[in-house]
């Protein structure tokens, strides 16, 4: 009897060893959810969705990709629901929004941080801009600044919400001039703090790169600086806000990319480390994303690892005053 | 009369079956308690990856379409709105249906939407360039007044009693302010995590509505023994459209009520059916007879909510901003194909727009066709016997509420407030009311709270709030809205007398 429950017990302890093995070298063996924290139809839902499209391909995962939207509370819903509710098994993962997420969890009264996810890759990165109506006096940072030192906290400036990318641009141009404008976080996010400079309602905004050049080429929008460390392809004209002489650098850029929950075995994230940047680098996927003007950026694991320290660090710092 | 010339465009074989699979799966869609018209679209964009553009637009353009009237399917049968368009249509049509008219309702309901859909459609072709300036017209000022006029229709909403309908608008009201506030991040009544995002409104529509019924039909069949079930007559076509020129009058209200508020970006559609109705029974001289299954209700609210999806593109055709969830989801299947709205877009790219219109516009009517169609089958639903009903709403109920988020949450939030509404029923309050009141409360709230932000920085709250010849029209129109719900009540209370009889039901 004795001999009989041991040999149930190796072959039990066996099983689950061999299971385990088998995990990470099978996965994936179906299919993978990503949960996006933005409704569909926002950009990085709209984002997630060609990303994933090769997924599917035997040279990429073999498995298609599809998507969870968890929307809520700009973000923190989904994020809350993927630090406490996910499986770690990586049959679930999320996408990230770089600067939100980092900068929420400093503001505090989330679940999650930095340390409760694991990066797998970046795909995009989407710079803010500042941009003023087509009609409007101002043509340069330089009338932008002048007019904001002269009419403290009288500059309206729309963007799509509070510890965003573009919330983070405001504040870093407030510190870099010295001088206060009035941010506005705009009700319906990126689209509604875009109309708010068509319409006039606002004196300038601040909006992703993306947004703005299409609002640009339809005759809407001046771009006046890009939040970046160099000038984008996508408007080559546009001076950095460095070049305008403002102390700003890319911390407001907004990252996306997909992680998993920490806690997943390290065979399978190191598998999807391998080929989710090979998914995104696709032929298919870049083309999509360039029809679309969706900026891509494609970073490994180890890069995104740096780029979420130094953001939390830049981020407290900047925080800390509010 | 350029949009002719493209109409080819949708005749080819490829794009007519993509028309046809568009239209015929966005009613499935659209019935499927839980998949909103955002939802579904979205839901059919990888899709289009593999289509030309114009095919692509196709597909979106009827499914969305035909989505939006494919609501009214589960709001009439089963009362479960597919989406907060449907909610009024819930309204009558639930009723009709009770009494075997399901058919009749559905004839009349896609119909409506039909004639409400075209006339949308119309207006979008041939005013784009002159709505596009109007929709830019509205700032947080106005949408808040617009939020505040909607408020002001609450307490006569649905209700016998006027005080039991404000009531019930407030208990909606507070609803709406649970979860994190986007403007100021702050957060209030969150006890749970599920309601950290606040109270998602599609498993709250389906929860208020649906569960207290389901309750009401558990109940009853555990009195009789007999399971009882009623005749469903077949309705003649005919018949239905006969009726629908006698209403002309619903028609045109509910017609032109969607149209405006479609237009609106960020208010639109959730409204659209229920100010409709609501107007519609103000203008009517059979007022008593609205939500008690009168067809006049489901013409207003149908024809509201499908005269909206033209001109709420509108201000995403011609100005690349999307002025409502789906036409945010309809911007990335542009954007897929390079595809780049603005004001130049009709020059640009022609036929691709233009076969988009053109695709709405045949959608609306093939709508009209299969729905009606199937209605005839579709009614026989009320046929099936209580507690199979009761049990067969219910499943749909929790898997739509599922299926909006994968989250358990929401499921335990429709229950909640399902379980909430089947007591006040009981004390004569009605759902309508609350759930206007859950719509428009962040709405209102938000737009104030951006409002006076801006309000801070430029002359102040008064001057922001108060002048420019928009605001004081929508104020007049607020004070004259809250005066006639007042001037009718005192005149109801005075010369009837009706005493609280809901409260002792």
């Amino acid at each position: 009897m004795k001999t009989l429950m041991k040999k149930a017990l190796l072959s039990a302890a066996a099983i689950s060893v061999s299971a385990t093995l088998a995990l990470a070298a099978d996965y994936p063996d179906r299919p993978i959810g990503v949960a996006v924290s933005y409704g569909a139809g926002g950009a990085t839902d709209f984002q997630a969705r060609i990303v994933t499209m090769v997924a599917g391909n035997e040279d990429i995962l073999g498995q298609p990709i599809y998507i969870l939207n968890k929307p809520g509370a700009g973000g923190r819903k989904g994020w809350n629901w993927f630090a406490t509710e996910a499986e770690a098994d990586g049959y679930t993962m999320s996408a990230y929004n770089i600067p939100h997420f980092v900068a929420q969890s400093i503001k505090g009264g989330v679940k999650y941080s930095a340390a409760s996810f694991e990066p797998i890759a970046n795909w995009g990165a989407d710079p803010a801009v500042v941009i003023v109506g087509k009609d409007s006096k101002f043509n340069t940072m330089q009338d932008l600044i002048d007019h904001a030192k002269a009419n403290p906290g009288k500059t309206t400036t729309s963007g799509a919400g509070l510890f965003v990318g573009h919330h983070i641009a405001a504040l870093q141009i407030e510190k870099a001039c010295a001088c206060k404008l009035a941010y506005i976080p705009t009700k319906g996010g990126g689209a509604a703090a875009m109309k708010a400079v068509i319409a006039g309602e606002v004196l300038a905004g601040v909006n992703n790169l993306s947004d703005a050049f299409r609002a640009r080429e339809a005759g809407n929008v001046k771009i006046l600086g890009v939040a970046d460390l160099e000038r984008n392809e996508f408007i080559k004209d546009v001076p950095t806000l460095k070049e305008t002489g403002l102390d700003v650098d890319n911390s407001s850029v907004n990252f996306r990319g997909l992680m998993v929950k920490k806690g997943t075995p390290q065979a399978v994230i190191d598998k999807l480390a391998a080929q989710v940047p090979l998914m995104f680098a696709h032929a298919r996927v870049t083309k999509r994303m360039k029809a679309g003007g969706s900026p891509m950026k494609i970073m490994t694991r180890d890069e995104v690892k740096a780029m979420w320290a130094a953001r939390e660090t830049t981020l407290k710092d900047l925080l800390a005053g509010l | 009369m350029e949009f002719l010339s493209y109409f080819g465009g949708v005749f080819e074989p490829i794009a007519l079956m993509l028309l046809f699979a568009g239209t015929v799966g966005g009613l499935i869609l659209g019935a499927t308690p839980g998949l909103s018209p955002t939802m579904a679209v979205a839901l059919l964009i990888p899709f289009t990856f593999h289509l030309s553009p114009t095919q692509g637009l196709i597909l979106l353009g009827a499914a969305y379409t035909s989505t939006v009237a494919g609501g009214a399917v589960s709001a009439i049968l089963l009362k479960i709105p597919g989406a907060p368009a449907n909610i009024a249509t819930a309204l009558d049509g639930n009723e009709m249906a009770k009494r075997g008219e399901g058919a009749r309702a559905l004839h009349l309901s896609f119909l409506a939407s039909g004639v409400g859909g075209v006339i949308g459609v119309l207006l979008l072709i041939f005013l784009t360039p002159l709505l596009a300036q109007w929709a830019l017209k509205f700032g947080p000022s106005h949408l808040f007044w617009i939020a505040i006029l909607g408020v002001t229709v609450i307490g006569s909403l649905d209700s016998k009693s006027f005080v039991k309908g404000l009531l019930s608008g407030c208990i909606g009201l507070w609803l709406s302010t649970i979860g994190t506030d986007d403007i100021m991040g702050a957060d209030r009544f969150i006890f749970v995590d599920a309601l950290s995002g606040g109270i998602t409104i599609i498993p709250a529509l389906i929860g208020l509505f649906a569960i207290p019924q389901v309750l009401d039909m558990f109940a009853k069949g555990r009195v009789s023994a007999v399971i009882d079930t009623i005749d469903v007559p077949r309705y003649k076509v005919f018949d239905s459209v006969k009726e629908l020129t006698c209403s002309l009058r619903a028609l045109s209200i509910g017609t032109v009520i969607g149209s405006i508020i479609g237009l609106i970006p960020g208010v639109g559609g959730q409204i659209a059916g229920l100010v409709a109705y609501d107007q519609a029974r103000n203008f009517s001289p059979q007022k008593d007879k609205f939500g008690t299954g009168h067809p006049e209700g489901v013409i207003a609210a149908e024809s509201a909510n499908n005269a909206m999806v033209g001109p709420s593109l509108v201000p995403l055709l011609t100005l690349s901003i999307p002025g409502s969830p789906t036409a945010a989801v309809l911007l990335g299947g542009l954007l897929i194909h390079g595809i780049f709205p603005g004001s130049d877009i009709f020059d640009k790219h022609p036929e691709v727009v233009w076969t988009f219109i053109n695709s709405m516009l045949l959608g609306q009517i093939l709508m009209v066709i299969f729905g009606i169609y199937t209605a005839a089958w579709a009614a026989r639903i009320a046929k099936a016997p209580i507690p199979i009903l009761a049990a067969g709403v219910l499943v749909l109920a929790l898997f739509g509420s599922y299926s909006v988020g994968q989250s358990m949450g929401d499921v335990q939030i429709m229950l909640a407030l399902g379980i909430g509404m089947y007591i006040l029923e009981k004390f004569g309050f009605s759902a309508a009311p609350l759930v206007l009141g859950l719509i428009l409360g962040p709405i209102a709230g938000d737009y104030f709270n951006n409002g006076s932000m801006i309000a801070a920085a430029q002359d102040g709250p008064w001057v922001y709030f108060f002048t420019g010849p928009l605001n004081i029209i929508l104020i007049a129109m607020v004070v004259a809205s809250i005066a006639y719900s007042f001037w009718t009540n005192m005149l109801r209370a005075s010369f009837t007398k009706v005493p609280n009889s809901e409260a002792a039901k």
